[in-house]
């Protein structure tokens, strides 16, 4: 057997050492041993991704010496191990971006745990990328919602604890869920394993028993996953809990901590309860219902928020509400559009959080807009990394944005009854995010006279810089070269079957 | 009084003791329990009106609700539109139920292939008499390491949280309610000094025994944890820190889950690609059998021992 089949077990384990051993160390330390980890699991992903596109079909691996139905397994694939190396890169330049924040706004003798959930999270969110056990997906959704916890709290003030609260209850609600959704799966078809959960179901569908509560089934494990990734009527925990928090935890929540979620949905579509079944269900409209009234409100709460930060998380619930409007189309271009999406709102709403704090470091820490006034001035960096990642989000050309919208649109058109309120609320979706975007833009390049505030000179934030610029670069890369992107999700989606 | 004694010597006996109890002429808790009167919580009219004069200003402030109609109106609707929805999901999810195939029927889709050949072949392949064990350790090693690690990250978590400095925690120490509760009670520490090493052997038996018979490492790791808790909480925190303290804590913490991951790495990596490992299962029955089974067992004990005591520690006094 080739010895790349090993990297993403490999991967995995290697993540949870790391965080166990950073669990003894200093703070100083247990970074190093981040920043070395997530590079190692980045370079083993892109040799598993070299490795799968040069066979042209996906490996299983079992994970012990009994081969599944019976044992644990986990599968990697075009679109896993593409998911795997851009989680990668994006947490290490959160982290990158965050640090120096990092050390003002938590305990000393507590940053060492900070490093601890990272390593932790990243081995949840790759375990949730390439596992084929519904069981195994569980227990990682448990560790990374609670490492979600952890990295919103770990900045102890009233607040972050309040916003930790309220997601532990609703992320937990959403646990519940899925579990109650994942027992009656296994009820009706005695297995955990996806790919024979999928030919259960299709038996048990064409014999037409059971419809009922595989319905029911849907309709759970849909939600559950919704109310995790914050989809709109339920995302009342995810303001404060971006908007509070560090900025290198809002930034990986925002981009990676979700979109774990979302995946596993696609996942759970394509591979375990089947494309043609998922879709007779009508389950599906309501999620692009949600998506679409997200796509609305979510903007409408960003217009009237006067918080930077809060304002940038609002943002989110729009941008989650796009990803479930292109999973509740129905249709092969639709998914890859959310995909697509998926990959774009992580690379930009990364660099809109880090360059957030940027401004308001140089406006004595107030967020609010009046005082942000000429920011972008006083720290130019951050400015222009802001603006590429406002023009980027509402959806301009060279940006990755303009592509998302541009694939949700060609998708849209494929769909006749879905087509008109798809295009109109984008269109609609679009203007409200130039409004609260272009505002915040203009707030922070409008000259002010005799500011009370210094400007910061490159010397002191150079990390920082260099994380702002490969966001950038990140965002036209995506942007400009889109379409082998594309190409590697649809080759990822037709490998999933 | 005593015949054969003197009556110095006598006071000293047991039996002295006993009767003195007998007759209840001394209360046994004085000179023995140090206990510090707690001092009464004075009321004052004051405070009372300044309290319920600052809630009525936030109440007014948040809700308005002189004159705010709508927003009682509205939180109104939410109780009830709240109820409603429970109500509702209980229904229908209790309704789904009554379309689940039937427990125990043997045509039942879970009876298929996956649970025949745990409990034909289990025996032979793992080498626990225990099948459950077997299963979770064996057959899916991997979730269960995930599992162990959902009680490492949850103790991070709640050091977060709760995790005092030294300083603070030496403050905090004279501050804190813990002095009016009585120390060095003696019934407490009679009771423990003779349960705890019972609990604590209870405990590794539990944890050696996982793969013959019912427990494992989750089960018996809970009792060394209960054990270890009797015994802080009878003799307090000095007491258990002689042998206990945070540096062994992390120590066991990080040798079990790291021994952890090198048995089960070891374990997927030889399997997944074909090389014969060289665990031998041992015989069906004796102790050291079941081959990865007991050294897991052993580290799953541990983990969670820790992670219970770190959890009590952690509540009661903000550090190990």
């Amino acid at each position: 057997m080739n010895i790349v089949r090993n990297f993403p077990a490999v991967s995995i384990l290697l993540c949870l050492f790391a965080g166990i051993i950073s669990s003894g160390l200093k703070k100083k330390m247990a970074g190093y041993v981040n920043t070395v980890l997530i590079s190692i699991v980045g370079l083993l992903s892109i040799s598993t991704l070299f490795y799968v596109l040069s066979t042209g079909e996906a490996f299983v691996y079992v994970m012990g010496k009994f081969p599944a139905p019976w044992g644990n397994e986990i599968r990697a694939g075009v679109l896993e191990a593409f998911m795997a190396l851009f989680f990668c890169i994006i947490m290490l330049l959160s982290l990158f971006g965050g640090r120096k924040k990092l050390t003002d706004e938590v305990e000393e003798g507590k940053t060492f745990l900070y490093y601890v959930l990272m390593d932790l999270l990243l081995a949840s969110l790759l375990a949730l990328v390439y596992t084929n056990d519904l069981f195994t997906a569980y227990v990682f959704v448990e560790i990374n919602t609670i490492a979600a916890c952890g990295l919103i709290m770990i900045r102890q003030n009233g607040r972050t604890i309040e916003a930790a609260a309220r997601y532990m209850i609703m992320s937990l609600l959403g646990s519940g869920l899925l579990l109650m959704g994942l027992c009656m799966l296994y009820d009706l078809t005695g297995h955990l394993l996806m790919s024979n959960i999928k030919e259960q179901v299709a038996f048990v569908y064409a014999s037409g028993e059971y419809r009922i509560p595989l319905l029911v089934t849907i309709a759970l494990l849909s939600v559950g996953l919704a109310i995790k990734s914050a989809l709109f009527p339920f995302h009342a925990w995810l303001p404060d809990a971006y908007g509070y928090s560090t900025v290198s935890s809002a930034a990986v929540l925002s981009s990676l901590v979700s979109k774990g979620y979302i995946f596993l949905l696609i996942k759970i579509i394509y591979r375990v309860i089947g494309f043609e079944i998922f879709y007779e269900s009508r389950i599906v409209d309501a999620l692009f219902a949600f998506g679409l009234m997200g796509m609305i409100f979510g903007s409408i709460s960003a217009i009237r928020e006067n918080d930077i930060r809060r304002m940038i998380a609002f943002s989110s619930v729009a941008q989650i509400g796009y990803i479930y409007m292109g999973i509740g189309m129905g249709t092969q271009a639709g998914m890859e559009a959310s995909i697509f999406h998926i990959l774009s709102h992580a690379a930009t709403k990364s660099l809109l959080f880090v360059a957030a704090i940027g401004l308001t470091d140089v406006s004595g820490g107030s967020r609010q807009f009046i005082e942000l006034t000429g920011s972008g001035y006083r720290n130019k960096w951050a400015g222009v990394a802001f603006t590429v990642g406002s023009l980027s989000m509402v959806g301009v050309p060279l940006f990755s944005g303009f592509v998302s919208k541009l694939l949700f649109a060609q998708a849209a058109v494929q769909n006749d009854i879905k087509m008109l309120p798809a295009l109109i609320v984008l269109g609609i979706s679009t203007i409200l995010n130039a409004i609260y975007f272009m505002k915040t833009v203009i707030r922070i390049y409008t000259p002010l006279e005799d500011s009370k505030y210094g400007s910061i000179t490159f010397k002191n934030m150079k990390l920082y810089v260099a994380a702002l610029v490969c966001f950038i670069i990140l965002n036209v890369a995506l942007g400009v070269s889109s379409q082998p992107i594309v190409d590697l999700i649809g080759q990822g989606l037709a490998m999933f079957s | 009084m005593s015949k054969l004694k003197p009556q110095g010597e006598y006071e000293k006996t047991r039996a002295f003791r006993f009767f003195r109890w007998l007759s209840g002429s001394k209360d046994p808790y004085v000179g023995e329990v140090e206990m510090q009167p707690q001092k009464e919580f004075e009321v004052q009219e004051t405070t009372i009106l300044e309290r319920m004069f600052e809630q009525q200003m936030v109440r007014n402030k948040v809700y308005d609700v002189k004159n705010n109609k709508t927003l009682t109106i509205f939180n109104k609707i939410y109780i009830a539109a709240a109820i409603f929805f429970c109500i509702a999901l209980t229904a229908l999810l209790l309704d789904t139920v009554s379309y689940l195939p039937r427990t125990g029927n043997s045509a039942n889709p879970d009876n298929n292939v996956v649970s025949k050949r745990y409990i034909e072949q289990g025996l032979q392949e793992t080498g626990a008499l225990n099948i459950v064990t077997g299963m979770i350790l064996t057959y899916r090693a991997f979730d269960t390491f995930g599992e162990t690690n959902v009680l490492f990250i949850a103790t991070c978590c709640v050091m977060i949280l709760l995790m005092l400095d030294e300083k603070l925690l030496k403050e905090k120490e004279e501050m804190s309610d813990r002095r009016f509760e009585p120390k060095d009670d003696t019934i407490l520490q009679g009771t423990a000094f003779v349960l705890c090493p019972f609990i604590f052997i209870f405990g590794i038996y539990v944890i050696l025994n996982g793969q013959l018979s019912p427990g494992g490492g989750f089960s018996g790791g809970a009792i060394l944890g209960a054990g270890l808790i009797l015994y802080t909480s009878a003799f307090g925190f000095h007491k258990t820190q002689r042998f206990f303290n945070e540096l062994i804590y992390k120590i066991a913490k990080i040798t079990a889950l790291c021994m952890y991951g090198i048995v089960g790495s070891y374990f997927y990596i030889t399997g997944a690609n074909g090389i014969e490992n060289h665990i031998p299962l041992g015989i069906p029955g004796h102790i050291l059998s079941g081959g990865i089974i007991l050294p897991i067992d052993i580290c799953v004990g541990v983990e969670v021992a820790c992670t219970m005591y770190a959890f009590y520690a952690l509540f009661r006094r903000g550090g190990l």
